[in-house]
């Protein structure tokens, strides 16, 4: 089931310079573990060394920051789409 | 001090002075890095600032400009668009007193072209933007910011877009409309708002998102607050600084400022304890700080302090690091605490702010309530916006006397002791609007 992610402009020079991806995956976690699986360099970029996201990467699904769901274990329907943005703007 | 680079805060990798606001390693924020500084004459250098302009740029030498001041500029003119700051600092006996405390200031920073402090980081912002060669300036606002970058565009003949929440306070909106900025009004809260600024920023590269891309040079803006402060205070640094905290961006940078001014001697005094000030219906910083972590779970806002309402703050581990480092705290006070901030502030000091500086006056009184401020303290309260642009919060809060034009209506209405004291001789009848 495809899932679109949308990578922020930081990224794309490590994803064969893709704005986005089209991956599988039923929750983030698995969306995320897809795009590691395309492009490598992207898990070093936005996951620690355990694969809990760095503290400065916010993800949303569908436009919902993924921390009022439920983390990366949060589900993913088909045609959904996965943003990947930097956190430290605005203010 | 002059700028050299661009360096991430979490892994130190270093980057050209460009319009860059995140690390591509560890996606950690970037902060301007600067030149030691090479100060042999700590007078001369305070004689110099005192000949400067009165505005922002008396302090060029500590902003990350490549050509200084923007603009032509002697002391009391300035040419390079909408000059900010040099705001009063306001000794405040009669809010003191109220407090049980000795020394109270008010910075207060509404003073500013488009009444709050977003002046400040937008002039910075708006000047470095220039001189990368941006065309056009946008913002993700809360409303003081949209003022503030649709009126420094219209000064500086740029077009500019601002983005804000669509339920903002209306004076807010018509305030910022004026200056023929294109206003667009997102349907969803300010972290909606600045998500889509953020890949917008990535999409529309002729663009200067003051605190998207411009962000490390729009934050060092705030620095001249301290500057200001310490100056006004006859150099020398405040014991306590009691701040509002939505980003966290601005509480940050004011410690920075005292920080960079006491290592060069210019100024005295040790760092002051930091108080930041959150809404309880939007308490992400607050909430980190009574649970001890070093990092904030977003919220989703729903106050009167809408200036505040950042519910996933960028610079919020930073402000508890402050906060925590210089044994203050992050409270966070009620919707109704806000108001009665307002009114404590305006009816002690005749400073009407808006509902962050009543936020920040709350915090001040409740600190000073549970004795955790030493009387003997100087206690500077920072007012960073005005009360005109949120009248709702002050609406039916007071009567107005409404009477025929006769001096028997007048009368009736206000009776005089046989002491000569005036009194209202019965309860006002028509609810005060404020408009």
């Amino acid at each position: 089931m495809a899932v679109k992610v949308k990578l922020p402009t930081q990224l794309r020079a490590v994803a064969g310079g893709e704005g986005e991806i089209q991956v599988e995956g039923e929750t983030v976690g698995a969306v995320l573990d897809a795009l590691y699986a395309a492009h490598g360099e992207l898990r070093d970029r936005i996951a620690d060394d355990d694969g809990s996201l760095r503290r400065f990467v916010n993800v949303y699904v569908n436009g919902d920051d993924i921390r009022f769901g439920d983390g990366l274990k949060t589900p993913v329907a088909a045609g959904a789409e996965v943003q990947i943005l930097p956190a430290v703007a605005g203010g | 001090m002059a700028a050299t680079a661009l360096k991430c805060r979490e892994c130190t990798t270093e980057y050209a002075l460009e319009a860059r606001y995140v690390c591509e390693k560890c996606f950690g924020p970037l902060e301007v890095a600067y030149s030691e500084p090479d100060v042999h004459d700590v007078a001369e250098l305070r004689r110099k600032i005192q000949g400067g302009p009165q505005n922002i740029w008396r302090y060029a030498d500590f902003l990350p400009l490549e050509s200084g001041q923007p603009g032509s500029a002697s002391r009391n003119s300035t040419a390079g668009g909408l000059p900010a700051g040099c705001t009063p600092l306001i000794r405040a006996d009669r809010l003191a007193e109220r407090l049980g405390l000795r020394e109270v200031w008010v910075k207060n920073d509404a003073a500013n072209p488009t009444h709050s402090f977003k002046d400040r980081v937008v002039s910075v912002a708006s000047a470095r933007a220039k001189e990368l060669g941006f065309t056009t300036l946008a913002c993700a606002s809360t409303g003081n910011l949209a003022n503030a970058v649709a009126a420094q565009a219209a000064a500086l003949g740029l077009p500019s877009y601002v983005f804000i929440p669509s339920d903002l306070e209306e004076q807010k909106i018509l305030a910022t409309g004026v200056y023929g900025t294109n206003v667009v009004a997102i349907r969803g809260n300010y972290d909606d708002v600045n998500r889509l600024c953020v890949e917008l920023s990535g999409e529309r590269e002729g663009w200067a998102f003051v605190n998207v891309n411009m962000r490390p040079y729009y934050a060092e803006g705030s620095k001249t607050l301290a500057y200001e402060i310490a100056e006004q205070l006859g150099w020398s640094a405040p014991d306590r600084v009691v701040a509002p905290i939505a980003s966290g961006s601005l509480f940050v940078k004011i410690d920075k400022g005292f920080a960079e001014w006491r290592e060069l001697g210019l100024i005295t005094g040790d760092r002051p304890v930091f108080n930041g000030a959150q809404a309880v219906g939007c308490n992400p910083v607050a909430h980190a700080f009574e649970l001890g972590r070093d990092f904030c779970q977003p919220v989703k806002p729903d106050t009167i302090a809408k200036s505040l309402a950042i519910g996933n703050p960028a610079d919020g581990p930073y402000a508890l690091d402050v906060a925590r480092a210089t044994s203050g705290s992050i409270e966070q006070v009620t919707d109704e605490e806000i108001r009665q901030g307002i009114r404590l502030l305006a009816e002690t000091t005749g400073v009407f702010t808006e509902t962050a500086g009543g936020t920040t006056t709350a915090t001040l009184a409740k600190l000073a309530a549970q004795g955790a401020i030493d009387p003997d303290e100087r206690v500077v309260l920072v007012i960073t916006g005005d009360g005109l642009k949120t009248l709702d919060a002050v609406r039916d809060s007071f009567a107005v006397h409404t009477i025929e034009p006769t001096y028997e209506a007048f009368q009736a209405e206000f009776a005089q002791d046989a002491d000569g004291t005036d009194r209202p001789r019965r309860t006002a009848t028509s609810a005060g609007a404020a408009v």
